[in-house]
């Protein structure tokens, strides 16, 4: 696929994008009309591109649509939900035809024909429903040429005259292909082309665009029609355009406007069948008559034309105008967005963790070196270097807004599948996260979001049953929370039915039948592999599949999810991520001889730890029990901890902890290493580190270590626990 | 004597190559009396290309010499049908065996 191609696939995909949402909306607010003017100005932006690369398969369709979108915007027929769902049903359809352009294929498939024709039988059938009139704009194929024995009736035809500007083909274009797309709208039964502008060979530019055209064109198409076609060099050139049945008078003005030599132009009508001979010989001679005639009086049929001419400006000025608003529109909003390769942006990470690695290593230096001067300095070094890291991480940075957006549609589709009102609210849409994870957390939400949609919103009849209101509700939100993204799915449905889990887990025999476990362990249940309580398998979910997927992709993330849910009232899922999986601040402990590195968000304070002796592991913290973990323990660090150890608190999910080491030492950026995988499964580590001077700190990952505790907490049997 | 020379284009008939095929035209006309123009390996041509064609017939004109087409690729002749040039080049399009039984 070549760059043009390439570059016209992307931007369609945008204007999809756009198209979709405004859509929509359209539902919503059917008389927005500049709602109504961006749908169609997103399918005509498509359709003039398919052009340019000559995609005719995009072309054609997408012209069907925009004759739809074009009745819409003129009033011509209403908005109403069966429109919008063929709209959308046609949004779709040329997003699978832009795919099969990307994958440089150039004949369709019978199937997506088929679809093709289905779509646009119900767009004309949309359209046949229009008062016929002057605006009418149905595109017919099939054009019925009558015939009177000897060929086509030539007064039938509308007369297209057009000179291209000499920068047209440096803008890209190739007037040929506008001339061909223009032929698809009918029939052109004759052509000339107009060649006089050439200048000789030592002035001749050859990439200067010096031909005119004389056209007969028989369509049932509208002046607007044709003059659509040349939208894209409008104001680079000469258009006039003469109906039908227009008068041999209507040619003679055309001649005289037109910059050719009045006999080569008369030649060329003739020759193209808009005059016969006899024609253009009259009125020659009664033109010059009347000039004769009429130089006495003041108004000259020049005079006339000059006026007409006016008018006929007005409008293409106008049509410049908008078109000029648009392309600035366009470009301060491009101007504000750079396209940067997603390796450029990874390979920038890199070697900013470098950096700070090196920054770390020449601060310590300084320090060690002790000259004050070189210690500031490094210092200040030290301070930049964190500033571009945290550019350079926000570079990748994306709103979650985007991935929640698309969830509009999805819900809008579902819930007319199942019969069932629902309504999706979006808050947070703004919260940034990592571009990569972005990309992986959409699967894993949409699988949340169908089963809240399925199973979780009841239908109607029982929710007015329950009291609830008749619309069900769906939200997403989220939100930073110490160094972490929260993501909550909820609905108002009807709950989690611990019954129903308890009784499936038994009968898959997950647990035994007489096993007692608490609410938290009942509901986590969903989470095993293989499970479902639902009685029918939908076409969406309940196959039970899903959720032992979606708690693995978020586990891949190096992330948790977590379900509340209240029966009758409705489910909660949080899921929480990481905010960065790169480079994090951390703060450096030391057990023995080994540093361990803490990430600084998660820790909350230090505490000097008098005498813990026992086997107690819990403490008194202002009043609150905080229970903690040795990680000389943990690790099973041989030989004795010191006499005055230190508890550094942390936090994790609402959850404190308190984790005690033998040293503390200290902020310190660190650049995560993963471990190699051999290492993967080790629970309470998250990574590591080079320190300064190249030695070796794990860091720990506190989530583990906060849960670990809790667990330990809960049964008190700290070994076994961590051998888990 | 006439000087008569044969000239063969194999890239296509388009803008990217315009430029270069502006001069190769116009020194292989000034370099002879006639000029036979081979485009059957002319894989596409677009309106600079044509425009090309119509400079060619001119300028021979202009040199009282003279230029003919006498082979046209099938994007080549098409084009010219297309744009109802054949008559102002002057050429007799003539489809070969090959192509007319495929």
């Amino acid at each position: 696929m070549d760059e043009l191609t390439s570059v016209y696939v992307q931007e369609s995909r945008e204007q999809l994008a756009e198209m979709e949402s405004g859509l929509l909306r359209l539902e919503q607010d059917p008389d927005d009309a500049d709602n109504i003017n961006a749908i169609f100005r997103a399918a005509h932006t498509i359709k003039g591109g398919s052009g340019v690369i000559e995609c005719h398969f995009i072309e054609q369709f997408t012209h069907r649509v925009e004759n739809l979108l074009d009745a819409l915007r003129n009033g011509d027929i209403a908005v109403s939900g069966k429109l919008a769902t063929l709209l959308l049903e046609c949004c779709d359809h040329m997003g699978s035809l832009i795919d099969i352009l990307a994958c440089g294929q150039t004949e369709l498939d019978t199937n997506v024909i088929e679809r093709g024709e289905t779509l646009t039988q119900r767009l004309q059938d949309a359209l046949a429903v229009m008062p016929t009139g002057m605006n009418m704009t149905v595109q017919d194929d099939t054009v019925e040429v009558e015939t009177s024995g000897g060929g086509v009736v030539n007064t039938d035809s509308w007369h297209i005259s057009i000179r291209f500007g000499q920068n047209v083909l440096r803008g890209g274009t190739d007037p040929l292909s506008f001339i061909r797309y223009l032929g698809s709208l009918g029939e052109i039964i004759g052509i000339e082309t107009v060649t006089d502008a050439i200048p000789a060979a030592a002035e001749m530019d050859p990439e200067s665009c010096y031909l005119g055209f004389e056209i007969r064109l028989q369509t049932r198409a509208g002046k607007a029609d044709i003059e659509r076609v040349f939208d894209f060099v409008r104001d680079e050139c000469e258009l006039r355009i003469l109906p039908p049945q227009s008068k041999v008078a209507d040619y003679l003005h055309l001649i005289q406007e037109l910059p050719e030599d009045t006999m080569r132009l008369g030649e060329m009508l003739v020759r193209c069948g808009a005059l016969t001979q006899s024609e253009l010989d009259e009125s020659l001679l009664s033109q010059s008559t009347i000039l004769k005639q009429e130089t006495a009086s003041n108004i000259s049929p020049l005079g006339e034309i000059l006026v007409d001419k006016k008018v006929v400006q007005k409008e293409i000025v106008d049509a410049a105008v908008v078109k000029q608003t648009q392309v600035n529109e366009k470009k301060a909003r491009d101007a504000q967005l750079v396209r940067v390769q997603a390796d450029k942006l990874d390979q920038l990470i890199d070697l900013v963790g470098e950096l700070v690695i090196a920054g770390a290593s020449a601060n310590l230096l300084a320090l060690k070196s002790g000259e004050s001067t070189l210690v500031e300095a490094t210092s200040i070094l030290s301070r930049l270097v964190e500033d571009i890291r945290d550019s350079a991480l926000r570079l990748r940075m994306v709103q979650i807004g985007d991935t929640f957006n698309r969830f509009h549609r999805v819900v809008r589709d579902v819930a007319k599948d199942l019969g069932k009102e629902i309504e999706l609210s979006i808050s947070g849409a703004e919260t940034e996260l990592d571009k990569t994870v972005v990309e992986k957390i959409g699967d894993p939400l949409m699988h949340l979001v169908r089963n809240s949609l399925d199973h979780g919103i009841e239908a109607a009849e029982t929710r007015l049953e329950r009291g609830k209101p008749l619309c069900g509700r769906v939200s997403l939100n989220a939100y930073h929370d110490s160094g972490s993204i929260v993501i909550e799915v909820a609905d108002d449905g009807g709950g989690l039915n611990r019954e129903k889990i308890r009784a499936k887990a038994i009968e898959r025999e997950l647990i035994p039948s007489d096993a007692s476990l608490n609410d938290n362990e009942i509901i986590n249940l969903i989470f095993e592999p293989g499970f479902s309580t639902v009685d029918q398998v939908s076409n969406l979910s309940g196959r039970g599949v899903g959720m032992d997927v979606v708690r693995r992709n978020i586990t891949a993330l190096r992330g948790s999810v977590e379900v509340a849910s209240v029966e009758g009232e409705g489910s909660t899922f949080t899921i929480r991520l990481p905010l960065t999986l790169a480079i994090i601040d951390g703060f450096l402990v030391g057990i023995d001889k080994a540093s361990y590195v803490i990430p600084l968000d998660s820790v909350v304070e230090c505490i000097e730890h008098r005498n813990l002796a026992g086997d107690r592991n819990f403490l008194n913290l202002r009043g609150e029990a905080l229970p903690f973990i040795r990680l000389r323990e943990l690790f099973e660090v041989e030989g004795a901890p010191p006499a005055r150890e230190s508890i550094v608190v942390v936090q994790f999910g609402g959850q404190r902890a308190g984790i005690v080491v033998d040293q503390l030492m200290g902020e310190f950026q660190t650049v995560i290493k993963p471990l190699g995988r051999m290492f993967a499964n080790l629970r309470g580590i998250g990574g590591s580190t080079i320190l300064g001077s190249g030695e070796v700190a794990l860091i720990l990952d506190v989530a583990a270590l906060v849960q670990s505790v809790r667990q330990q907490e809960e049964r008190k049997t700290l070994p076994q626990h961590l051998a888990q | 004597m006439t000087n008569s020379q044969r000239l063969s284009l194999t890239d296509d008939l388009t803008i990217y190559h315009a430029l270069e095929q502006k001069t190769a035209l116009l020194d292989a006309l000034a370099n002879s009396d006639e000029l036979e123009l081979d485009l059957m390996q002319v894989g596409a041509i677009d309106t600079a290309g044509l425009q090309l064609l119509v400079l060619l017939k001119k300028e021979a004109q202009r040199a009282g010499k003279r230029v003919h087409i006498d082979a046209h690729s099938q994007a080549v002749r098409s084009a010219i049908e297309f744009c109802n040039l054949a008559t102002e080049l002057g050429d007799p399009l003539v489809i070969p065996a090959a192509e007319s039984a495929g």
